[in-house]
């Protein structure tokens, strides 16, 4: 595997057990700008692990994480942010009692330093900016909606907003199009990919529909048992014997 | 050597209570996610029970150990029978409304079973026969050891290893052990939860009534049992895990045994100072409890709780219509001009009434957008009351000053008590607070030569020119009024936002780059503040004093007062502390269980107004103007 | 013969929202039946209102001959309704075995009754599982001891919500299989889902759900020749 001096996302080595079970071994990946990476794998193959382990939710027991560059094993998952990564959430997490907008806003004021003010009025400030990232993911005619009637897919939408508020170099979808329908998901996957490609984001996501993986990954990162079995375009993947053997079983 | 083997054996008698105590209370939480307020109140009841039936029956009666043994497991089924009547007639209807609410119904039932107890047995100390044929000592490495003490060391791991058979190998303990983790589910495969709750809630209260009722050889039955035993339970349930049983015995353990040792050091030398540790046990489980927390968040056994229901169908609105700006500016007139027309018994009542409508407003700023709930709200209050206090009796400074050192003095104590509160959350939270609240108490009520101990400060008065009432009503509208306004504006500036965002979703929170521990440790800060000026205000309205200004009943006073309003309007607090307010005064005036008639009225207001009486006018507000 | 259970009018609300308008679906014994609809179309609340965890605000649910809607949901399940959520919800602080137990009830006539060595015939990875608390099971095993939990109430007919959603591919079969055993058995099955797939292989009959209101209503094939329908509603 060659990773490119250039990758936004370069993981190597990384390691993690959990009371004696190896959840993830030795595991080496990259993601380079403009590219969507999708990684797959069995349930417990070690996904979330690896995952948690690059947003600095999770402390890896060995190997590095760089991002743009930077070493960011033993930083916390904000400051980490800071470095311009945007996360999504297998369920989504978003600010239930204020607005679409509001939601927006709160990662604007965020990014901005603007979270110590007592006194302004918060609906004031970046509602411009809110909009124009809200338009950009097709939610700007839902702005004032509260976030806790929305349908499912457009919560997914809020939340691509909102990773996108730091202008990030990184963004890291857990299950991006975990509940939602077929139709919705290839429409979601295809406007993430669209803004990664634009944007020059480097995206990872891990997924388990496979037509979404293999619709719209650039390249894909294979685990199982916390090892990396594979890496490369579809294509490779899916013709992978033992990809075959161990997840995609016969359909696909 | 044999004074540490007794202190030991003492530690595991006083273990053993503590354990019957609790084990109660983390069983029924476990299952029916209900924080039993009135779990202390039980207990008191099992002693009072007891002594009636052992004391007529038993052996005074001459029915010898089988009358005192027997008195003592009736005492324990009737404490469960009463138990469950009061799961079936009261908590059965409160089960989907916020748990903050099932507090305070519980917290009603206190009330009433407090002055149901001093109209059934009085308010004398009531002290029970001993055991019999336990009444003497025996002699442990030479030195005497109380046989019935001893008994208890036995009677607690018991109870323990009943209740793991009764769990483990049992299918109603299987079925328990399901609910207790998801009742809903439970209920999906067949499982009759509703019976379940009711078998939980009469065996949690009957071992209350058994830990209770195995006391009367030890201490005599008091009044004020009730808090300070449900304060000790809380602590052991927390320190424990809530919801497991053996969490709960191991912590009685460490306590008891950390609380008699204590006891039994009594003065040490260190660096020069003499501290005495039996001063300590007061505090010592509250310390114990905030160390546990802070490393072990969850309790020593226990592990997370789902999400509050505390914020469900949260949402602050920006500021209310017009009619509402008109209601405020007519209040605030109608108060501008009260002086002028109102009785000076009033403007008494109404310097109250603003006192602890700010005060109010500070803990529903915590609960409410914050979505921190505080127990120990009083702590701050206390602190800031204290600390005016002292800056003018012990500093000699002038009363100004003193108004603006209380608060002061009150956010010290909120930047020390809120950076451990905010490793936290839920009733784990609470319980901290409530545990810091405790230890201040405990402080200001023992430090005679400072705090003046338990007879308080005297002579707190204000400077000449706010020696009038009217003055005064004047400087605490304007303070108050500005407090509760300042209050209001910061839950919609970028700061309140990020303390709502956090409420609503802290994995957000972190993925956005929000260091939601450091905002919620302002908050702590924001709101002590706020609630030490409540405090200070009060202080030199009264002039004197006393360690009630930190206590229990007053963090629970401000909840009631929050809950009463409706704990997501800003109007809520001041709506809550005018009617609670108004109705102690008026009730206590009209009758001697006013007690009772005010338990009955929050049990009442809680099962007809679940979102609080502010929050049930808006909604009604909201609906007229749809139609 | 009259359809095992029956649903007709059925509405139901989250809060104030209005999630079912008027929903009516029937499964007859032995049936297997499918809900589709994307996500958010309201299949879960349909699940949810028969088994009573959203009590239906208005419409009646016959099963086997009577009415259940206003039943709390013990009730139903003891009348041998089934219920196995999309989350699973397992009792991991109990032992697999454990979690079996809860889900137990005597033996009901005229109904398959399960017992653990059918159970684990059913779905092998559970056999050894034993005493290992549920926590530890892998998401697949999980979906299993849910459904096997479910099964040892002896039902009539059984409510499968998403069985195969966050499943990998080779479990995912394991489960249609499943599925068509319990059929084979005689259950009743009325499952929602997403994956066609799935659907096509285990199902006899499909209801399509969109916006809380039932669109189509037809036996797979049916739904199979009829190009509109799904491309409309599922957006295949």
């Amino acid at each position: 595997m060659t990773i490119l001096r250039g990758s936004v996302l370069v993981v190597s080595a990384l390691a993690k057990s959990f009371g004696g079970v190896q959840a993830v071994r030795e595991a080496s990946f990259a993601v380079e700008a403009g590219q969507l990476v999708a990684m797959i794998g069995p349930n417990g193959a070690g996904k979330t692990t690896c995952f948690n382990m690059v947003n600095g939710q999770l402390r890896p027991d060995s190997g590095s994480v760089r991002i743009g560059g930077v070493e960011v094993v033993g930083r916390a998952p904000r400051q980490i942010w800071r470095l311009g990564v945007g996360r999504t959430f297998q369920i989504t997490a978003t600010f239930a009692s204020m607005t679409v907008r509001e939601n927006v806003q709160m990662a604007l004021l965020s990014y901005h330093h603007r979270l110590a003010s007592w006194w302004l009025r918060a609906a004031h400030l970046y509602r411009e900016e809110a909009h124009a990232l809200l338009a950009r993911v097709g939610m700007a005619d839902q702005a004032e909606r509260p976030c806790s009637v929305l349908a499912y897919g457009d919560l997914k939408r809020v939340e691509l907003a909102m990773a996108l508020a730091n202008a990030p170099q990184l963004l890291l979808m857990d299950e991006p199009t975990a509940g939602m329908a077929p139709a919705e998901r290839i429409e979601l996957m295809a406007l993430t990919a669209d803004i990664v490609r634009e944007r020059r984001i480097a995206a990872l996501f891990t997924e388990h529909d496979m037509d979404v993986v293999f619709a719209h990954a650039d390249r894909i990162v294979v685990l199982n048992r916390g090892s990396v079995i594979a890496e490369g375009v579809p294509d490779e993947v899916r013709a992978n014997a033992q990809v075959r053997q161990v997840y995609l079983g016969s359909r696909h | 050597m044999s004074s540490l083997v007794i202190q030991f054996l003492n530690g595991l008698a006083g273990a053993s209570t503590l354990f019957l105590v609790a084990v109660g209370l983390s069983l029924i939480f476990g299952v029916t996610r209900i924080v039993n307020f009135a779990h202390g109140s039980f207990y008191m009841l099992g002693i009072y029970v007891a002594y009636s039936i052992i004391s007529r029956a038993g052996a005074g009666g001459g029915l010898g150990p089988a009358g005192f043994w027997g008195g003592i497991l009736v005492a324990a089924m009737v404490v469960g029978a009463l138990g469950a009547l009061i799961e079936i007639l009261l908590l059965r209807r409160i089960y989907h409304a916020p748990e903050m609410f099932q507090l305070l119904a519980t917290f009603g039932i206190v009330l009433v079973i407090k002055d149901y107890v001093l109209w059934a047995w009085g308010p004398e100390d009531l002290l029970g026969p001993r055991a019999p044929g336990l009444g003497g000592s025996v002699e442990i490495l030479g030195r005497p050891f109380p046989e019935y003490d001893l008994a208890l060391v036995f009677i607690g791991p018991l109870v323990l290893g009943l209740l793991w058979l009764l769990l483990n190998r049992t299918r109603w303990g299987t079925l328990v052990r399901a609910a207790t983790q998801d009742r809903e589910m439970a209920g999906a495969l067949g499982v009759n939860q509703k019976w379940l709750f009711t078998a939980v809630f009469a065996l949690g209260s009957a071992l209350a009534g058994l830990g209770g009722a195995l006391q009367i050889p030890r201490e005599p039955a008091q009044l004020f049992l009730d808090m300070g035993v449900i304060a000790d339970a809380f602590v052991v349930v927390v320190v424990g895990g809530m919801g497991s049983i053996p969490g709960a015995a191991l912590a009685a353990f460490i306590i008891g045994e950390i609380k008699a040792y204590c006891v039994g050091i009594g003065q040490v030398g260190f660096l020069g100072y003499s501290v005495s540790l039996s001063k300590l046990t007061l505090v010592a489980e509250f310390i114990v409890m905030a160390i546990v927390l802070v490393m072990r968040p969850w309790g020593l056994l226990g592990r997370q709780q789902g999400a509050q229901r505390i914020a469900a169908g949260a949402r602050e609105r920006p500021a209310a219509g017009r009619a509402m700006q008109i209601a405020v500016l007519a209040v605030a007139g109608a108060l501008a001009v009260m002086p002028f027309v109102a009785q000076p018994y009033t403007i008494v009542l109404l310097i109250d009434i603003l006192v602890y409508a700010l005060f109010a407003a500070s803990l529903q700023f915590l609960m409410g957008p914050a979505g921190l709930v505080s127990f120990g709200h009083a702590a701050y209050f206390g602190l800031g009351a204290y600390g005016a206090a002292l800056l003018v009796k012990k500093a000699g400074l002038p009363m100004e000053f003193a108004l603006a050192g209380g608060p002061l003095a009150a956010a010290l104590g909120a930047v020390v008590f809120g950076w451990f509160c905010v490793r936290l959350s839920g009733v784990y939270l609470a319980m901290l607070t409530l545990a810091f609240a405790q230890i201040a108490w405990s402080i200001v009520y023992q430090w005679d030569q400072f705090t003046g101990g338990s007879n308080g400060l005297v002579g707190v008065w204000p400077a000449p020119w706010l020696a009038s009432k009217t003055a005064f009503y004047y400087l605490a509208f304007t303070l108050c009024g500005c407090g509760i306004w300042l209050l209001r504006r910061i839950v919609y500036s970028p700061y309140g936002c990020a303390l709502r965002a956090g409420r609503d979703s802290p994995l957000r929170c972190d993925a956005i780059g929000i260091d939601l521990a450091r905002l919620q440790w302002a908050a702590f800060v924001l709101v002590g503040t706020f609630a030490g000026l409540a405090g200070a205000i009060y202080a030199f309205s009264k002039g004197s004093i006393s360690p009630e200004t930190l206590g229990i009943p007053l963090s629970v006073d401000a909840l009631v007062m929050v809950l009463l309003g409706g704990i997501h309007t800003a109007s809520g607090p001041v709506v809550g502390a005018a009617v609670l307010t108004w109705l102690q005064d008026t009730v206590v005036r009209n009758t001697d269980y006013w007690r009772a008639l005010l338990g009955a009225i929050i049990i009442a207001l809680v099962l007809v107004f679940p979102q609080g009486i502010a929050g049930f006018a808006r909604r009604r507000w909201a609906r007229s103007e749809a139609a | 013969m009259p359809p095992m259970l029956s649903a007709k009018r059925l509405n139901a609300y989250y809060g104030q929202a209005h999630i079912l308008f008027d929903v009516a679906l029937e499964a007859a014994a032995g049936e297997v039946v499918v809900l589709l609809g994307r996500n958010g179309a309201g299949k879960s609340t349909t699940l949810k209102a028969l088994i009573g965890l959203v009590p239906p605000s208005a419409g009646e649910v016959v099963f086997c001959g009577e009415r259940i809607d206003r039943l709390q949901p013990f009730q139903i399940a003891r009348r041998g309704l089934g219920y196995v959520p999309e989350d699973r919800r397992i009792f991991t602080d109990l032992t697999v075995l454990e979690n079996i137990e809860v889900g137990r009830q005597p033996a009901r006539q005229g109904v398959p009754s399960w017992t653990l060595e059918k159970l684990y015939k059913l779905f092998p990875n559970l056999a050894e599982t034993g005493d290992r608390p549920a926590a530890q099971m892998s998401g697949g095993e999980q979906q299993m001891l849910a459904i096997a939990r479910t099964l040892m109430g002896n039902p009539a007919c059984i409510l499968l919500d998403e069985p195969s959603e966050g499943l990998a591919p080779v479990i995912v079969d394991q489960m249609a299989a499943a599925v068509l055993e319990m059929k084979s058995e005689g259950l009743s099955v009325l499952l929602s889902e997403q994956n066609l797939h799935f659907a096509a292989a285990v199902a006899d009959r499909a209801y399509i759900i969109e916006k809380g209101r039932v669109r189509f209503n037809g036996t797979m094939a049916e739904l199979d020749a009829d190009d509109a329908v799904r491309s409309a509603h599922l957006a295949v």
